[in-house]
């Protein structure tokens, strides 16, 4: 993943957002991967969240795996930390680091196979912690890196570039997200900003674990006849259950409620997400609901929207009753139970 | 007239064959116990199976007024409680040496040797006569042998008593069927057969300063007085007591009084593959964080232990080393993670190794393991084993020196950055060839991307040779350079030593008793343990010092032998091996043994 640095200019127009810094502020260097990957939209869309967040770049920790998903850190917000660690194992280094730090900001990117094959169970196990994160799976259905092999989302049927017919049935992290009681369950596409956007805002202000779920073509790989995970295919079979917008804290939120039905939550930092839109019976609050509005899909069809959305879920620090300090910054001194104190506990072991 | 004949005080060994899941273990530790509040040095060896209920277990006494406290192979009483291990535990008790066992049956005729003297006590009979509970009548079968023993070898029961009231203190139901049960044993013991015997407990003064303690308390005792926040981990034997005692030791020390959160995290990982990468993000983070396992967590973590070396990132790692390969014996002992440990993950890579001899050094190296994995952003593994894990010994008491504050290596602030005109996570390094590190949360100036692949000095992706060999020989100089802060040898001299011996950890007891016995046998030698890896000078003195050396330690292929001749300049065939590696503690007899055969053959 060789680096190439952008040229720092900034045209001086550019819109400046409430830290007074441009979206060049949030870029990171050049990407590597294939023109037209999939991956370099949702850097695009994560970049644009980011800075219309405002969220202080030093305060982001972004974290990844291996593949080509886990490159696209270093594409976006040079000035967060990052952490490229081993294949399969952000979730665990996330959730390390969080329990030192809750209070930074933390996005892992990930891909099919990180996530649904060698990062299965460490993703599962997040989940469940419930762990205050974004957690993006870059999901196209193959292998690129190591050159075109089916991965464990590949959909029954999906054809592989040399015409190989995939038999075994796909993983779908959203239904696993579910079923495991994740607290925030989206699924959109690379190739819609517009939607991915606010999701990703969304997810950033959700207290507990955000799971989206982003299909995003391999062109060099799975981008061909046959494959269900190309863009031609995606944006065929794509069908929104919901739209959703972010309401930033500060705003004040100006009734537009949809003729279809509309659902306005509440986040923990002030924020509301107001799903417009909705099919009839669709409650992005009610997990059950909106599983059997997920089974009773016709096969093949690709549902986007932020899905499911419980705010008032308990994260991994309020199940840990853990301080509020984070752990890193609290000072020895009230770590340490001093000399005395030992003197006293060994009375116990004699 | 055999030697045990002879009247002997505070010299002897005892062993207890139990069944286990039958609360013989409490009966076993009350009477450890209360010979240590007698003063008297004493070791408690627990043998058990890797099993619930039902198969045999043993536990073994040595009382010993020198202060050995390596395991005895000479047993002057055996309590005999497991008909099942009836033939194998009257063969071990040497000859002239008594058998206690329950007289409630009669022992098979086959079982009696000549040579050995038998003390039946009827105890099943006993407690079933004075306790109605089943559950209870098992139980206290325990506590009245425990009684049968007390009046056997003179155990204050004053001290006995004493030790009940504080263990029954809030439940005086038990406290009064314990000491029913007691009282049954002791005084069947004092009708029936000449009390003492020929061996006995006498008061001593030996134990003022010195605790009784497990080497994984002393462990997790050491991570809060380390001031570690974050610890993740997966359940494994013989391990798991390190986090317990590490949970006990929080709920204590670290709920904030006035707010009643928690100033610590501790989790409970899928497996430690990811209990190892809990542990690289929180150091990453900022905070001291550690992970404890046995050898086949060890294996799992290698991976990303691998990743901690080359990215730079402090991790603590406690093996609790258990016999391998594979599932191996989960509950016997062994040393048999060294190599494993030492070059841990694939690629070119070396890790510093703390080797803890008892629970006392477990406590302070254990501070001395975040120390060190700060000071030089790598991971420190402590190798300690099941039987200093799980066994308590008699060690001196710790002690805290209340100006220590952690060392955290280097690790700029954001003020700090403000002076630095670009921070360069991997150049500028100091004498020791560590380069300061930034925090995630604290500069956008300090930001760079930690990565597993190949990077050059300053933290960017490279594939260039040049590059990627620029970082790896330093993180080779940074290696040897901490040789000159792990923990130097411990080095024991004898007038006229032909020969020097080595060993590490829990072999220590069972060596110095050795180099103590070849002494009075005309075979001086030389002894050096060793504490840490890499090894510092003294040990390449050592070494070089010596015509050749024994090298003695509990795993097949001589693992550190391997490793001294690996990373000094000693020739391999000055190195001769002593192993013993069946599972059990080490004694001196294997020790004396095992040299004294080798040096016939020169």
């Amino acid at each position: 993943m060789p680096s190439i640095v952008k040229p720092s200019a900034t045209h001086p127009t550019l819109q400046r957002n409430a830290l007074d810094l441009t979206i060049r502020d949030y870029e990171g260097t050049m990407s590597t991967l294939c023109a037209g990957c999939g991956h370099d939209s949702i850097t695009a869309a994560i970049t644009r969240a980011l800075w219309e967040l405002a969220t202080p770049p030093h305060r982001i920790a972004k974290l990844s795996g291996i593949g080509c998903s886990s490159k696209t850190p270093t594409y976006f917000v040079s000035g967060a930390h990052g952490f490229n660690s081993a294949h399969g194992r952000m979730p665990a280094i996330a959730t390390g680091a969080n329990a030192a730090n809750r209070d930074l900001t933390y996005i892992g990117v990930s891909g099919d196979g990180d996530s649904l094959s060698i990062g299965l169970g460490q993703l599962c196990h997040a989940i469940r912690r419930n762990v205050r994160m974004v957690y993006v799976i870059e999901n196209n259905g193959v292998y690129g890196l190591t050159k075109g092999q089916f991965s464990a989302s590949s959909d029954i049927g999906s054809k592989s570039k040399r015409g190989e017919a995939n038999r075994m049935s796909p993983i779908d992290p959203v239904r696993l997200a579910l079923t495991l009681g994740a607290s925030f369950v989206a699924r959109s596409f690379s190739g819609d900003k517009e939607q991915l956007v606010p999701i990703l805002k969304a997810a950033f202000s959700h207290r507990g674990f955000a799971l989206i779920d982003v299909v995003s073509p391999c062109v060099t790989f799975n981008d061909h006849e046959g494959s269900t995970k190309s863009y031609k295919h995606t944006r065929k079979h794509t069908l929104k259950a919901t739209e959703s917008d972010f309401v930033p804290p500060e705003k004040e939120i100006l009734a537009n409620i949809s003729t279809n039905g509309s659902t306005s939550v509440a986040m923990h930092d002030g924020s509301v997400v107001r799903f417009t839109a909705v099919p009839k019976d669709y409650d992005p609050t009610d997990r059950n609901k909106v599983v059997a509005y997920l089974d009773n899909q016709p096969v093949g069809e690709c549902v986007t929207g932020l899905l499911y959305i419980d705010p008032g879920s308990s994260e991994m620090h309020e199940l840990g009753n853990s301080s509020a300090t984070p752990l890193c910054e609290l000072p020895y001194e009230k770590l340490c139970p001093g000399s005395s104190e030992l003197e006293r506990l060994q009375e116990e072991f004699r | 007239m055999h030697d045990v004949l002879r009247t002997r005080v505070n010299d002897f060994a005892v062993k207890l064959a139990n069944v286990n899941g039958t609360g013989s273990a409490s009966a076993n530790g009350l009477l450890m116990q209360a010979i240590f509040r007698m003063g008297i040095p004493v070791c408690g060896k627990n043998l058990f199976p890797s099993n619930i209920q039902g198969l045999p277990t043993w536990y073994e006494i040595r009382v010993n007024k020198d202060g050995h406290s390596a395991r005895a192979l000479d047993y002057d009483l055996m309590v005999a409680m497991n008909s099942q291990t009836y033939q194998q535990d009257i063969k071990e008790v040497r000859p002239g040496g008594y058998v206690l066992y329950d007289s409630s049956w009669p022992l098979d005729r086959d079982l009696h040797r000549e040579d050995a003297n038998f003390l039946g006590v009827p105890l099943a009979e006993m407690c079933n006569r004075n306790f109605g509970d089943p559950r209870e009548r098992i139980l206290m079968k325990n506590i009245a042998y425990a009684g049968a023993i007390a009046a056997a070898i003179d155990l204050d029961m004053d001290v006995v008593n004493a030790l009940l009231e504080e263990k029954f203190s809030t439940k005086k139901a038990l406290l009064e069927s314990n000491h029913k049960a007691l009282q049954l044993g002791y005084k069947y013991a004092k009708d029936h057969f000449e009390c003492p015997l020929p061996f006995r407990l006498e008061k001593m003064d030996g134990n003022a300063d010195k605790i009784l303690i497990d080497g994984n308390t002393a462990t997790a005792l050491g991570a809060v007085y380390a001031g570690c926040t974050v610890a993740a981990w997966y359940p494994i034997t013989p391990a798991t007591s390190v986090m317990d005692a590490f949970k006990g030791f929080c709920e204590q020390y670290r709920r904030d009084p006035e707010t009643g959160k928690n100033n610590y995290l501790i989790i409970q990982a899928e497996d430690e593959l990811a209990a190892i990468g809990m542990v690289l993000g929180a150091s990453w983070n900022g905070a001291r964080a550690f992970t404890s396992t046995a050898g086949p967590g060890l294996s799992l973590m290698n991976e990303l232990l691998g990743l901690a070396y080359y990215a730079e990132i402090p991790a603590v790692l406690v093996d609790v080393q258990r016999v391998g390969p594979s599932t191996g014996m989960p509950t016997r002992t062994q040393q048999s993670d060294v190599l494993e440990a030492a070059y841990a993950s694939h690629g070119d890579t070396r890790h510093i190794l703390l080797f803890p001899s008892n629970p006392h050094e477990c406590f302070h190296f254990a501070v001395k393991a975040f120390d060190l994995a700060e000071r030089f952003q790598t991971p420190v593994i402590m190798l300690s084993d099941l039987d200093i894990g799980m066994n308590d010994w008699v060690v001196p008491r710790l002690t805290w020196d209340d100006s220590y504050r952690p060392d955290r290596g280097r690790v700029l602030t954001a003020e700090d950055l403000k002076n630095v005109p670009k921070f360069l996570r991997y150049t500028n390094e100091d004498e020791n060839f560590v380069a300061a590190r930034t925090l995630p949360g604290v500069s956008s100036k300090g930001s760079y991307f930690v990565r597993g692949s190949g990077h050059n000095k300053f933290g960017g992706y490279t594939e260039i040779p040049d590059e990627y060999q620029e970082v790896m020989d330093r993180l080779k100089q940074k290696h040897a350079a901490s040789a000159k802060f792990v923990p130097e040898p411990e080095i024991h001299r004898r007038e006229g030593a032909k020969f020097g011996i080595i060993a590490m950890g829990g072999c220590d007891p069972a060596v110095r008793e050795a180099v103590d016995q070849l002494d009075r046998q005309g075979t001086p030698a030389d002894y050096m343990r060793v504490r840490g890896f890499p090894f510092s000078e003294v040990v390449q003195t050592f070494l070089a010092e010596h015509e050749f050396c024994f090298v003695v330690e509990q795993n097949r292929d001589a693992q550190l032998r391997s490793l001294l001749t690996l990373e000094t300049s000693v020739p391999k065939e000055k190195l001769k091996s002593v192993l013993v590696y069946g599972g059990f503690p080490l004694s001196s007899r294997h020790v004396v043994q095992g040299i004294l055969s080798q040096l016939k053959t020169f």
